[in-house]
């Protein structure tokens, strides 16, 4: 069978934007470590304060908070979390009831320490440990095994395990506007915001801001990562901090708020995934969670009340595209059984270390390639910004960003203001997401055979048309390649509209496409979404999975060409 | 939040109206009342008037209104602007005005139609499909066109003869910004005039813009010599019909029931001094559609949203049985006893089916 191959890489390496560790943002936060904890921990109060300003509803929620986190530690325990978890919330529980025996005037006082402790306690938890030592070895580790893999795999000869014909660079392309984000890194503060499909971003991401020649960026992992030791170990030394899921409560909310506001402010590049979790569904995200990008708004605002230089921040989305997702069976029947019945499912990781390098292993020696699409950077109103960081408007005039938080000619602090910024931010984002997704023939060809079948059984809802039984579904291949020429041409003519993306293995003969889509997705799943059969039609042994590749390009309105 | 978040600092730096309409020049008057105003008339000859007879269309005008012809100056001197000028020209003024903007403008406008783009060559009647995509209202206008992001609405039973004398009225200001509606509060807000909040922009522009067909319906039934069961009828139908289209089109259904839905429909098919509803009338009264156009001084904003309306009723497959038949009667020449007779016979029973 012809291999379709990517068009030969030609990215070439990128120089480092900033010589030397020690001038790197991120390693003077941690080296100050304890003091940017003080200052979280201080800020959070006084924020937090400001939102509860009566001491009856701040007790209200201190109580909701050890309430719900004695509850968490009963239900739903991590390998992470502090041994002395228990111990130290039934303090704070008896410290609150003790609370109630205090005079008025000493109240307000005791309340604060209180709720110093338990910020100090949740920043202490949230703030990254970056290292220099344990960064280089970690990236050289990456780098070196990642490139032993490849080689030994790939190239089936004697010794090619200690060769070095493929690099990473093959494995992972990297597009988009790569250029302006290494400018604008010189110039502001970026805020990355990737799309959240698999475990494996959080890496992966490191991965690329180390190849495109930028500084580690602190960047925001869920913790549930940390429960896989070598997972921990890599986070940690790129620079992670910790956010937690389980943790739904007022101060800890603020204080991974202030957190990463702080952190922005200070002029560290940032990372976090705005989508909160990994998509379920399979499809781009189309919500975003507000709260930590909120945080790049108000650091805006607040560098610009600054004197001095005032920093600007750039928003850069970036879109990762892959034929295959790991985890995908568990997150498509989380997907279900939650929009089918209302259940809750709790989040629980099957993956431990050895999973994690078995799947590597397959991964590196499958042709199954990603890509990583650099979105355009934006301010934080969501403006295009162009290569000297000026914010532009449609017409390409140069908008002063400093002007949003400007009323009556003076920069002002308006919470309710900024949360509609931020709402539009987040629109914009998600806009810009749909247009640098990059389709893979694996999605084209997964996209049309769930939609063929969505349209025969039409009379059926999703949940019935899921419970068909396999063997009854057999697509016509000359129907399928006729419906995929179809709406791949459909796909080109986005793409000239700035509506879509596509990788370059997406052109060529139909035949040979169809069949390299077939090959790629979900490849190592025990359950084939898509197949042929002997008579060289288009079968499936598992149509959920399917659904969830499927919905990589749900949301484009292409089912009208089916 | 208190007001006094939003006390003006600036209280010197004048207002500005875009648009010296009636409703522009009475709205220019009202807040005029505490603050200096800068109106916008796009007519050099309509400027000279209003600063030498100190009078518009009628109205005498505010000392402390002072008529201009420069954009450029206007965006400049004020923060906060109203415009106020029909749809069909509400793009091309924003084009106008959008290269002085900056994103510390306030702008909230008065504006109750429709601004639609459509294929080079295409009418309202040929295009295929007329959706969202290219039916916009005037916030969003404002928002494509200029660096603009705070944005209100001003929407209501707001009749500019009434309101010119100072008879007790409301009106909403709706924006997704606290400031926004506060701003326009403190500036519109007086003794006679009641001004609620509402933070559904869209919905209450959509309310706005729909309820002039049902006010030229209601002129047609006045035309047609029929009492108070018949409007009764049409009004409460009409509300439902609002609020179905409403909703295709993004709107939220509480806003049609508030003071910018159910207040301004009440208002406006009762009222012979509404030009929508004096549209319907005359042409009940036989008179033909393009006489009447003719014959206004200003534009009737429903005849143009009824065109809309209907494809858009069409696009998004909503039965909308009181648009399409006045669509009928003004472009399609159905007499309006026939579309009346149809209404009537339709078969229908669930009187409210969408709370």
């Amino acid at each position: 069978m012809e291999i379709l191959e990517e068009k030969k890489n030609k990215n070439k390496k990128y120089k480092p934007i900033l010589e030397g560790i020690p001038n790197w943002p991120v390693y003077q936060l941690s080296k100050n470590r304890k003091e940017f904890i003080e200052e979280v921990t201080h800020q959070s109060i006084e924020r937090i304060r400001e939102l509860r300003p009566s001491n009856k509803q701040l007790l209200d929620d201190l109580q909701a908070t050890a309430y719900r986190e004695q509850n968490r530690i009963k239900r739903n325990r991590w390998r992470v979390d502090p041994k002395d978890d228990s111990a130290f919330w039934s303090k704070i529980k008896n410290e609150l009831v003790e609370l109630s025996t205090r005079n008025p005037d000493e109240l307000t006082e005791a309340i604060n320490q209180l709720l110093g402790k338990i910020v100090h306690r949740y920043a202490s938890e949230i703030a990254g440990n970056f290292k220099p030592s344990s960064y280089r070895f970690a990236r050289e580790a990456v780098k070196f095994w990642f490139a032993r893999l490849l080689n030994g795999a790939r190239v089936k000869k004697f010794g090619a395990f200690f060769r070095n014909r493929y690099t990473l660079r093959d494995k992972i392309h990297i597009v988009g506007k790569v250029k302006l984000l290494r400018k604008l890194a010189r110039k502001g503060t970026v805020v990355m915001v990737p799309t959240h499909f698999s475990n494996l971003d959080s890496i992966l991401v490191g991965w690329i801001i180390h190849e495109m020649g930028l500084p580690a960026f602190i960047y925001g992992a869920g913790l549930n990562l940390f429960n896989i030791k070598i997972m921990a170990y890599f986070m940690n030394s790129l620079g992670a901090y910790k956010v937690d899921r389980r943790k739904k409560n007022l101060p800890y909310l603020e204080t991974l708020k202030m957190y990463s506001n702080l952190a922005i402010q200070k002029g560290a590049h940032s990372l976090f995934f705005p989508g909160g979790t990994r998509s379920r569904s399979g499809m781009i995200e189309k919500q975003l969670k507000l709260g930590l990008l909120s945080t790049a708004v108000e650091a805006q605002r607040t560098c610009y009340n600054a004197e001095g230089e005032q920093r600007k921040i750039f928003v850069v989305p970036v879109t990762l595209n892959y034929h295959f997702v790991l985890e995908a069976p568990e997150l498509i029947e989380d997907y279900l059984s939650i929009k089918g019945q209302d259940r809750y499912f709790p989040e629980n990781d099957k993956y431990g270390s050895f999973q994690l390098i078995r799947f590597m292993i397959k991964f590196f020696g499958n042709r199954s390639n990603i890509s990583v699409s650099i979105g355009p950077a934006l301010d934080v109103l969501g403006n295009y910004v162009d290569e000297e960081g000026n914010s532009l408007d449609a017409h390409n005039r140069i908008i002063n960003t400093k002007d949003y938080f400007i009323s009556s000619g003076e920069l002002t602090i308006d919470r309710q203001r900024e949360d509609e910024y931020t709402r539009m931010l987040s629109q914009r984002i998600v806009a810009e997401y749909h247009k640098i997704n990059r389709v893979f023939a694996s999605h084209l060809v997964s996209f049309i055979a769930f939609e063929m079948w969505q349209k025969k059984y039409h009379q059926l809802d999703l949940f019935n048309l899921l419970r068909l039984p396999e063997e009854e579904l057999e697509l016509d291949y000359q129907e399928f390649r006729t419906t995929f020429k179809r709406v791949r041409k459909q796909v080109y003519l986005m793409k000239e509209q700035g509506k879509i993306n596509f990788a370059s293995h997406l052109k060529g003969k139909s035949d040979l496409v169809i069949n390299s889509g077939i090959d790629n997705v979900g490849v190592f799943h025990l359950n084939r979404p898509l197949l042929k059969n002997k008579q060289g039609n288009i079968v499936t042994k598992d149509l959920s999975l399917l659904y969830y590749y499927h919905n990589r390009l749900a949301g484009y309105s292409l089912e009208q060409f089916i | 939040m208190s007001e006094r978040n939003f006390s003006f600092s600036t209280d010197e730096k004048p207002v500005g109206v875009i648009g010296a309409g009636s409703f522009g020049t009475v709205i220019a008057n009202m807040i005029a009342q505490n603050r200096s105003v800068l109106l916008y008339a796009r007519n050099a000859d309509v400027v000279k008037h209003i600063n030498e007879k100190k009078e518009n269309r009628g109205y005498a005008i505010h000392p402390n209104v002072q008529a201009l012809n420069d954009l450029a100056t206007l965006a400049d001197q004020c923060d906060v602007i109203f415009p106020i000028v029909p749809s069909s020209h509400f793009r091309a003024m924003m084009q106008q005005l959008a290269p002085y903007l900056h994103p510390y403008h306030m702008l909230i406008h008065g504006t109750k139609g429709f601004d639609i783009t459509l294929p080079e060559g295409e009418t309202v009647e040929s295009v295929e499909k007329l959706d969202r995509s290219r039916v916009k209202t005037m916030s969003e206008v404002i928002q494509e066109e200029s660096v603009a992001v705070r944005i209100g609405c001003l929407a209501g039973p707001n009749l500019s003869k009434e309101l010119a004398m100072r008879q007790p009225a409301a009106t909403v200001v709706a924006s997704h910004f606290q400031e926004v509606i506060q701003t326009g509060k403190k500036l519109l807000k007086s003794d006679r005039f009641q001004v609620y909040e509402n933070n559904d922009i869209v919905g209450v522009e959509i309310a706005g813009v729909l309820k002039n067909i049902i006010a030229i319906a209601s002129g047609a039934l006045s035309g047609l010599g029929f009492g108070d069961n018949a409007k009764g009828l049409l009004i409460s139908r009409g509300a439902v019909e609002m609020v179905y289209l409403g909703r295709a089109l993004g709107g939220d259904l509480k806003a049609f029931l508030g003071v910018a839905g159910i207040g301004d429909l009440v208002t406006t098919c009762n009222s012979p001094k509404s030009r929508n509803f004096t549209v319907g009338y005359r042409l009940a009264k036989g008179e033909k559609l393009n006489d009447i156009i003719a014959d206004m001084k200003e534009v009737a904003e429903g005849i143009n949203t009824v065109r809309i309306a209907k494809k858009c009723a069409d696009t998004y497959k909503v039965r909308a049985l009181i648009t399409d038949r006045l669509y009928r009667v003004l472009f399609e020449g159905l007499n309006i006893e026939e579309a009346l007779e149809f209404l009537m016979r339709f078969p229908l029973n669930m009187d409210i089916d969408f709370i």
